[in-house]
């Protein structure tokens, strides 16, 4: 598995915790790999993104526009936001949640109503989830990431024990357990 | 073993390898999770100081004894350790002594674009500079050896993409190493008869590094069939080696002194010389300086971070991909239930200028509150407000308030405060104490009564030491009562003499526990938008311009409820 995925969404939404797992995955399946990361003023609500690259041999930390293979976004405006970042034929998998930004709150732009529309513009495969909703019925709202990365690995097949043990690795034990549940039932939306 | 780690965590992990029995720090982005990670250690000291002046006081006393001991700071905070800093570069170390700065191209989370090398250049303090994280936990422990060896302090230098990029990182052993304190007058006394002496080791030991550093196998030259040669560093070499993957390259380790004759002779191999680095021209003046042509800046401009799309560009011609799609922008906002936010509605409705400081409250300045005026560094707020009374008089002090968060407040705020009370103004200072540093992800200060690893100690009093410093006008209230805010920073604006209002509540991100439960319901809205201009993520407007409140954001602060003119905002049932 070479690969390049973009985890895009709302600060606050556990994009790093993602990654972080990814990561643990990439160690797991002996490839190299690196994250950059957000931290600091731009976990305050704003867009984030982190990078997770996945090579034999990876250099930057970062991806070049067009050049990645996978987005994961836990927001539906931020998966338009950084659309640009798949290349042809990439898979953008989006959580179908809307989390206004202020400009929107205080009435200065609208939040758009076309993004599946845009989204279609791109030459990637959509594929959107509600990760918000099985993360409701599973009584814990912070799980919505391990919920798309459950919705990934059972969409690109990759190898589920490994990536148990990689959510195993990242999470603290007490929260193991809701993690894998989360996952499963992401990984059942497929 | 192998673990996957920040560059700033393998920064600690070598320090810990190292033998380092002292960490110190004042939390900063990104350099945070370097003094975090270290105090997951056992058996090792670390702490949160006060502020980075206080650090590398901490760390040049455990260096000075015979410890090991690392300082880790961002940008802006080399300048508050700067003073113990270029005098320690004097004197020299016993044990050795590594500070961690950590620079911020592009601004994610800093007021400004510094560049660190200077520092170094100025300060005659060696300067190492990792490109990844097994770099970052190889240089740290190489950093030591180098600070004993030329008894000196050593810089690692990092920037963002380092600090905050994950890669595989290889875990050793810890090797324990102690040196005997021995007291030494004309070493570590800088009164000026010493400071000579020592300056001429300065530069003695310069020299000597200056000649060494070609030598040594971390400035590396990696060959490529291109004629053009290139300079580099630190996550900038990343970006080369995949945009320019059949250039020769010139990959630093040390960016001070920088291998001079090593770069003339691959100078001497290449038709043209590119030095690609990120902020001011350090490398490319220093290779002028040095009679080596060069050129960069002129291609990278001074601002921003590379990358390897502008890389692309500026050397190959490529143009990147345009920017097709027209989004609303989503800038940081203050969470749901932020503790600041009613008190910003508040200084914006009595239509106050605030003097503002840096924390999780610079938000205060953003869309739709805009209700916090300046920002300028670490503690500025109070003097800026002094300095603003004492420019403009008495009456523009009564409509002016400094506000400053609690961790802000006594890394550089409390020497202000005192500054204000002497000098006999009318100041009001306002200080937000959500009981942690927020924006840095938490981190516990002098007045939350515990340490970095958690154990209980004496909590700072704000309302004593206000007090001491001669403040006759201190009042503590809850920011989520809204009257008691504006009748409170109206009360003291009036009052002559310096005034404190301590804000008071815990951070809401601290304890979410009572969360979803408190979230109000709304019944028959009039659409009189007030709520809306608190600028609160969970609220937002229908298409009927009647407005909803997301359940899943909410964390029931109720402060919504006090601004809505018609009262529809309501506790929802079995609310707390």
């Amino acid at each position: 598995m070479n690969m390049n995925i973009l985890i895009v969404g709302v600060g606050g939404q556990g994009t790093l915790l993602a990654s972080k797992i990814l990561g643990n995955y990439a160690c797991l399946i002996n490839k190299d790999c690196k994250l950059s990361e957000v931290h600091g003023m731009a976990q305050r609500g704003g867009s984030v993104v982190t990078y997770v690259r996945i090579c034999d041999k990876v250099y930057s930390p970062l991806i070049e526009k067009k050049n990645a293979d996978v987005i994961l976004s836990f927001e539906e405006l931020e998966a338009l936001r950084w659309a640009e970042y798949a290349k042809d034929g990439a898979a953008i998998i989006t959580n179908k949640q809307q989390l206004y930004p202020m400009p929107v709150i205080t009435g200065k732009v609208e939040y758009p109503d076309d993004i599946y529309e845009r989204l279609g513009a791109y030459n990637a495969k959509i594929y959107s989830i509600d990760a918000l909703e099985i993360a409701k019925k599973l009584n814990d709202l912070r799980v919505v990431n391990v919920v798309v990365l459950g919705f990934f690995a059972a969409l690109l097949k990759l190898d589920k024990e490994k990536f148990k043990e990689a959510i195993k690795n990242s999470v603290s034990a007490s929260t193991f357990e809701i993690n894998l549940k989360a996952f499963e039932e992401g990984a059942k939306n497929v | 073993m192998k673990k996957l780690l920040l560059g700033d965590h393998a920064v600690a992990q070598g320090a810990f390898e190292a033998g380092v029995k002292v960490a110190a720090a004042y939390p900063g982005t990104p350099s945070t999770e370097i003094t975090e990670y270290f105090s997951t250690f056992d058996n090792v000291y670390c702490e949160w100081s006060v502020n980075e002046k206080v650090a590398m006081e901490v760390g040049i006393g455990a260096s000075m004894a015979g410890g090991r001991a690392l300082v880790s700071m961002k940008h802006v905070g080399l300048n508050v350790a700067a003073d113990p800093l270029f005098t320690y570069a004097y004197t020299g170390v016993n044990a050795g002594l590594v500070i961690a700065v950590a620079d911020d191209p592009g601004m994610y989370s800093s007021q400004n674009e510094q560049d660190s090398r200077f520092y170094a250049l100025s300060a005659h303090v060696p300067m190492l500079e990792p490109s990844d994280s097994q770099e970052a936990k190889d240089f740290t422990k190489l950093a030591f050896e180098i600070s004993e060896k030329y008894d000196t302090p050593v810089f690692i230098r990092l920037t963002t993409r380092v600090a905050h990029s994950r890669s595989f990182v290889e875990i050793s052993e810890r090797k324990e190493i102690e040196f005997d304190y021995k007291q030494n007058i004309s070493k570590y006394v800088m009164v000026p008869g010493n400071a000579r002496g020592r300056h001429v080791k300065v530069e003695e030991r310069e020299k000597l590094l200056a000649e060494d550093v070609n030598s040594f196998d971390i400035n590396i030259i990696e060959s490529g069939k291109n004629k053009t040669g290139i300079v580099c560093a630190g996550t900038v070499y990343q970006y080369v080696k995949e945009a320019l993957p059949d250039y020769p390259v010139f990959k630093l380790g040390f960016v001070y002194p920088l291998p001079i004759e090593k770069l003339r002779k691959f100078a001497s191999n290449c038709d043209d010389l590119i030095v690609i680095e990120e902020l001011e021209p350090y490398i490319e003046n220093t290779l002028k300086i040095n009679g080596i042509k060069a050129r960069g800046k002129e291609l990278t401009g001074l601002q921003g971070e590379l990358s390897i799309e502008k890389i692309k560009e500026i050397i190959l011609g490529q143009k990147s991909v345009p920017v097709k799609e027209n989004l609303p922008v989503r800038p940081p906002v203050m969470c749901a239930g932020c503790t600041h936010r009613g008190v910003y509605y508040v200084i914006k409705k009595l239509n106050l200028n605030a003097t503002g400081d840096i924390g999780c409250y610079s938000l205060g300045c953003n869309e739709p509150l805009n209700a916090m005026h300046s920002l300028i560094c670490m503690g500025a707020a109070i003097g800026n407000t002094l300095g603003m009374e004492k420019a403009k008089g008495r009456d523009f002090s009564s409509k002016n308030i400094a506000v400053i968060g609690d961790s802000t407040f006594v890394h550089g705020g409390i020497t202000g405060l005192i500054d204000a009370v002497y000098n006999r103004s009318n100041i009001t200072v306002l200080i937000l104490d959500n009981s942690t540093t927020g924006m840095t992800g938490h981190q516990p200060h002098p007045g939350t009564g515990r340490t970095i690893k958690n154990e209980q100690t004496h909590a700072l009093d704000f309302e004593a030491l206000s007090r001491a410093c001669g403040v006759h006008n201190v009042s503590t209230l809850d920011p989520y009562d809204l009257d008691e805010v504006e009748n409170t920073i109206k009360e003291h604006l009036a009052k002559d003499g310096v005034s404190v209002i301590i804000a008071k509540r815990p951070c809401v991100l601290l304890d979410k526990s009572a969360k979803s439960k408190n979230c109000p319901q709304i019944n028959d809205c009039r659409k009189c938008g007030m709520c809306l201009k608190l600028g609160c993520p969970a609220i937002r407007k229908n298409k009927d311009s009647t407005v909803k409140i997301d359940s899943a954001l909410c964390n029931g602060c109720m402060v919504c409820e006090q601004v809505c003119k018609f009262s529809c905002i309501k506790k929802s049932e079995g609310a707390k």
